[in-house]
């Protein structure tokens, strides 16, 4: 069965290819099929090897295969080779799965766009992308599908390609990312240098046999591949990229936020987290940077009014637990809310979605409310997302981040564990200040320019995906993924007291501050913004902090002006200094010949006497 | 004989192109269309069916002569020591098949181009060709520099007679003038080294010879072998271009015609770095290494200061001649760092971006044919106007910022990590290129397809059709053979091997140096 491996990244790819050759020539409809059946099929497939996988375990539990070797000099061979263990065989799964809806809901959502067929065409991409990302048994290999990733998250930010806003971010985003990317790829070269191989077993093995914990170099490679995750999952400090990336449509915000794309640098550091285990100081910054980038994430998202944008500093924000599980060593725990936080936040999105579209592509939360009973499913699906988010217990949600928080705190990680703690409290406002907002209250909407009445989505494009994201949502804490072999998770003792419930009790005063602030007394939260003790922490949280401020003061001003002062080459006008010098001493001699007898017999005079003078006085 | 007609085949193909112009105005091209794809099959039959896996003798007197796959020689001047002396090995084999597909693109996007004298237009690029070609294969100095002028000279008239005056900026004459000062400057210097070689020998052996065979090696002090290698070094910076003396290239990449600049940017670019890795380097070793940490840092200025320039430029094709600049900065890095793996990234990189160049070139003489305007601030939003045009610019946009699974990528990748190996701070430095790359490509593609329709795109007076049929197999041809390097590079490592071998062979008494810590600065150790 593992020769079917292959196939899972196949069958996007043809539906690349087909697409991007027959374009708008196809019907919407056929476009639809290939561009979902093809991502279908490889979630078929990939059930079919996963289920072979789980009952005939290879040995080792690891299965590997050589496509081709991409080049070979001399003892360096990278190779296009397959690796299916069980961490790989998690991220399939929720790469073909979440990402199969995600397509089927996009059928829906894009119908009618002039770009149809060359969306699907990108999307296809973008999960192959990320089946050779996950898939990889070389980092090289991985590379490759780490920009790949890169460049379909480029082409479907920008996808709506007449704003030139929409170019912007694109750029933004990959231009960020690619920051990381080079992180990455010197962090390649170092273990190239030491090991002389990139394939990720040898280069595993060769770190266990020759570094010893604490390795300066071994911190070293753990710092660089750490910037190349921080890129991709766009934790701080190359977080900007993601609110921007809002410009796309939003099956691509629920692509990259869900399936793909941002859940790459928490793949990264699992797969090589035996190089990060040598490494305890890089840990420790794993670690702090998922905590630090959960809070301010955290707090950015509490004053969003566009409704993508919350979700975008939540997806900044649950990421964030995530690097902070491996910052402890608990990978399996990280991988777990990966999973639970692909189901809910795919919903959270298509929701989004389905809202937006119900409101004439209205995304201003302000500008919606009391929407619970003119989109009940909407709702209900919403709602149940919220829940999951907000880690409400017994919801998907609450499991995987419940296990993070209580490994932190008996890892003896306190402060880790407060910042989760603190942040788990901010979701929960959040979210529901979001779910109030939007779906409580009074009817907003009725009051704006283009108002009209919100129509609900239907057809079955529109209520499947929702209603199966939904119940993974809700009961998806049970699918326990097989990571026990690949991935280890710290050893406690069980945790007694009052510690263990603290994550419950801090989800739920979280939607009761929510319902109090934003339902009961909305006045409040209106009063602290414009009251001018609070307005400007309001204003720094609204601008996420303002790190897009200072970029564009320290990278992106002082490039463009370094490159507009060097627009006409100065190192080429420097050496038209002596063309330059020459024409003037042209100009000069020219000028002694002037045709005048009398300055020609002055200056043979004035050369005669120096000529003499000269010879007498030497 | 067999390297003769390599020579040859172009050379007689120019002059009958050049007569026929009397028959028929289209007759030239065809015949020089014929001679390039005739010169192509004869190139690959060569590759195709002659043994390059030798793996033997170094370039080091030591160690024996260099091997040769096909080696022709014949009297030329004997009384000066110089012969017809002809060598093919893999470098010069794959450089050759490039330079020959080039040569094929070259004739096609010229096609329209030029309307008038098409008969001594093809004359001068065939001579060219030939010019190429043959210095792809001397082994004799004087013959060298010979062929070095006769590619020169066709190339001035090339910009000169069929360029265009670049809008509100120089004149073709100005750019072809810069073009030919620089590089007759440069090669006077060259000449000067190279009598300056042949006397040394002749000092030191009583031999008057201007052979590859009987110069390596020739025993000198340091300080002659400094100058002499300095007199080379800057016939080849001129050429590669290094900064500082790149001034002449963006000037004649916008004043030459299509057909000018693909040759220019594809094939005569590389005939520096051949130059360096055949003659430059392996007959003056010792200083060459002491050079080497300049170099390299001088390669690296050149990809940061190539791409930032690249990034404000208004003219796309200035832009793409910036970009080369940047590119070719990788490959004096490579050259320089002397690992296996850099080298033979050196040769993946030459031709990934003879291919890349060429054909992004050839897109914006595509664009000038329809929008009459290079100028970014007159286009944009063309991605809705046309449908095939704009996704082959995207596509070579990301080659050239060096995606995965392009050749570029490859090349690069092997540069850096080969280099990273000997001179980790050069190859961290060199590394912000990749970013440069990303942000330049993509702001080309923002400002000539993405937004609205604007400036020329908008204008409705203008009628334009896509890519035809042949234009887009064309570029099908190039973008194919983009991905094929990415994919399965081997091919070209496989021919490159053996020559990379033995020129690594100079770079293996470079390891007290490394321990010395000249070429490795940082304080990572092995």
């Amino acid at each position: 069965m593992t020769n079917l491996i292959p196939l899972i990244f196949i069958f996007p790819l043809v539906g690349f290819v087909w697409l991007t050759m027959t374009r708008e020539r196809m019907t919407q409809n056929a476009a639809a099929i290939v561009g979902v059946g093809t991502i279908g099929l490889s979630a078929l497939v990939t059930a079919f090897v996963g289920y072979d996988f789980l009952t005939h375990p290879p040995a080792g539990g690891t299965y590997t295969q050589t496509l081709w070797t991409w080049m070979q000099i001399g003892t360096f061979a990278p190779t296009f080779g397959v690796r299916l263990d069980a961490l790989s065989l998690t991220m399939l799964g929720v790469i073909t799965g979440v990402g199969f809806f995600i397509h089927l809901f996009a059928a829906w959502y894009m119908r009618g766009d002039d770009g149809f067929a060359r969306f699907f065409s990108y999307m296809n991409l973008f999960v192959a992308a990320m089946l050779f990302l996950v898939l990889a048994d070389d980092l090289l290999f991985l590379y490759f599908g780490w920009e790949g990733v890169g460049l379909c998250s480029y082409l479907l930010i920008g996808f709506w390609y007449k704003d030139p806003a929409n170019g912007a971010a694109a750029r933004k985003a990959f231009v960020v990312t690619r920051i990381g990317d080079t992180s990455l790829i010197i962090g390649l070269f170092v273990l190239y240098r030491e090991f002389g191989t990139l394939n990720i077993d040898a280069v595993l093995h060769g770190a266990a046999a020759t570094w010893m914990a604490g390795n300066p170099l071994a911190t070293l490679v753990c710092l660089l591949l750490l910037g190349g995750a921080v890129g991709k999952s766009a934790q701080l400090p190359l977080q900007t990229w993601l609110a921007d990336a809002m410009a796309g449509p939003t099956p691509v915000s629920a692509l990259i936020h869900a399936a793909t794309m941002v859940t790459a640098g928490v793949y990264l550091i699992a797969r090589m987290h035996p190089l990060f285990d040598l490494s305890p100081v890089a840990l420790e910054w794993v670690g702090a940077v998922g905590a630090i980038t959960l809070l301010l994430a955290g707090f950015a998202a509490l004053m969003q009014t566009d409704i993508k944008k919350i979700l975008a500093y939540s997806t900044m924000s649950q990421i964030g637990y995530m690097f902070l599980a491996e910052g402890v060593g608990a990978y399996s725990s990280a991988i777990f809310h990966l999973m639970t936080h692909a189901f809910f936040k795919a919903l959270l999105f298509l929701a989004a979605g389905s809202v937006i579209l119900a409101m004439h592509h209205e995304q201003d939360v302000f500008k919606m409310g009391g929407l619970r009973t003119r989109l009940p499913f909407t709702f209900a699906v919403m709602l149940i997302g919220a829940l999951a988010l907000a880690a409400f217990p017994f919801t998907a949600g609450y499991y995987s981040k419940d296990q993070i928080l209580h490994l932190a705190y008996l890892t003896g990680h306190h402060d880790l564990w407060l910042a989760g703690l603190v942040g788990a409290f901010l979701t929960s406002l959040y979210t529901f200040r979001l779910i109030f907002v939007v779906f409580f209250g009074p009817e907003r909407w009725r009051q704006s320019a283009h108002a009209g009445d919100p129509h609900p989505g239907h057809g079955a494009s529109h209520q499947i995906p929702l209603a199966v994201l939904a119940v993974f949502a809700l009961i998806g804490g049970i699918i326990h993924p097989p990571l026990a072999g690949v991935l280890p998770q710290p050893i406690v003792a069980e945790a007694g007291g009052w510690i263990a419930y603290m994550p419950e009790v801090v989800s739920i005063a979280g939607i009761a501050a929510a319902w109090l602030l934003f339902l009961q007394m909305p006045q409040l939260p209106a009063a602290l913004a414009t009251n001018p003790a609070t307005a400007w922490l309001a204003a720094l949280w609204r601008s996420a902090w303002g790190f897009d401020w200072l970029y564009e003061r320290v990278f992106v001003r002082p490039f463009v002006w370094l490159s507009r002062i060097n627009r006409d080459d100065p190192i080429d006008h420097a050496m038209n200094l002596i063309p330059n010098t020459l024409s003037g001493l042209n100009v000069l001699a020219s000028a002694t010949q002037n045709g005048n007898l009398r300055w020609y017999a002055a200056v043979a005079g004035a050369g005669l006497c120096v000529l003499i003078a000269v010879v007498a006085f030497t | 004989m067999t390297l003769v007609w390599l020579i040859l085949i172009p050379l007689i193909g120019g002059l009958v192109s050049w007569r026929s112009d009397r028959y028929s105005s289209n007759a030239p091209r065809w015949i020089a269309l014929v001679t390039m794809l005739a010169a192509l099959a004869f190139a690959l039959w060569l590759r195709a069916t002659k043994d390059f896996s030798f793996t033997g003798a170094g370039f080091t007197a030591a160690s024996g002569a260099p091997h040769w796959t096909i080696e022709f020689r014949a009297a030329w001047i004997p009384a000066f020591g110089a012969s017809f002396h002809l060598g093919l090995d893999g470098l010069s084999m794959l450089l050759i098949v490039l330079t020959n597909l080039l040569g094929v693109m070259a004739v096609l996007s010229s096609w329209h181009d030029i309307d008038r004298d098409a008969g001594f237009f093809h004359l001068n690029l065939l001579w060219n060709l030939a010019g190429v070609v043959g210095v792809f294969l001397a082994l004799d100095l004087l013959l060298f520099f010979f062929l070095w002028e006769v590619m020169l000279v066709p190339m001035y008239f090339l910009i000169a007679l069929w360029g265009h005056d670049a809008p509100g900026g120089k004149t073709k004459v100005y750019a072809a003038t810069k073009f030919f000062v620089y590089t007759q400057a440069s090669g006077l210097l060259m000449l000067v080294a190279i009598l300056g070689l042949a006397y040394v020998h002749y000092d030191a052996t009583g031999l008057v010879s201007f052979d590859y065979h009987d110069l390596l090696g020739t025993p000198m002090a340091a300080s002659v072998e400094w100058l002499l290698m300095l007199g080379f070094f800057l016939s080849f910076a001129v050429k590669m271009p290094i900064v500082p003396l790149h001034g002449w290239l963006p000037d004649a990449h916008t004043n030459a015609p299509v057909g000018g600049s693909v040759d220019l940017a594809g094939i005569l670019l590389k005939t520096a770095a051949y130059g360096l890795l055949r003659f430059g380097i392996p007959l003056f070793p010792h200083a060459s290494l002491e050079l080497a940490p300049l170099a390299m840092w001088l390669g690296v200025a050149g990809v940061i200061y190539g791409a930032v320039i690249a990034f404000s430029q208004n003219d796309i094709k200035r832009l793409v001649a910036y970009t080369s600049i940047s590119h070719m900065g990788f490959v004096v890095i490579g050259i320089y760092a002397g690992t296996e793996q850099a080298l033979i990234g050196v040769v993946v990189q030459m031709v990934a971006h003879g291919l890349s160049a060429g054909s992004l070139f050839i897109l914006c003489a595509q664009i000038h044919d329809r929008l009459k305007t290079r100028d970014l601030r007159d286009m944009g939003g063309l991605w809705a106007r046309l449908p095939n045009l704009p996704r082959v610019l995207m596509f070579f946009a990301l080659a050239s910022l060096g995606l995965p699974g392009l050749g570029n990528f490859v090349g690069e990748f092997l540069i850096l990590s080969g280099t990273f190996v000997v001179a980790p701070w050069v190859a961290i430095v060199a590394s912000s290129g990749l970013i440069l790359a990303a942000v330049y490509a993509l702001m080309m593609v923002q400002r000539a397809l993405h937004g609205p329709a604007h400036g020329a795109v908008a204008d409705t007076s203008l009628t334009f059709g896509d890519l035809s049929k042949g234009q887009l197999a064309m570029m099908l041809t190039l973008m194919t053979l983009l991905v094929g390097l990415g994919l399965h590079p081997q091919p070209i490592i496989d021919v490159a091997r053996a020559p990379v071998h033995a020129f690594n062979a100079i770079y293996s008494f470079k390891d007290t140096a490394i321990n010395d810590g000249v070429l490795a600065p940082s304080g990572v150790t092995p």
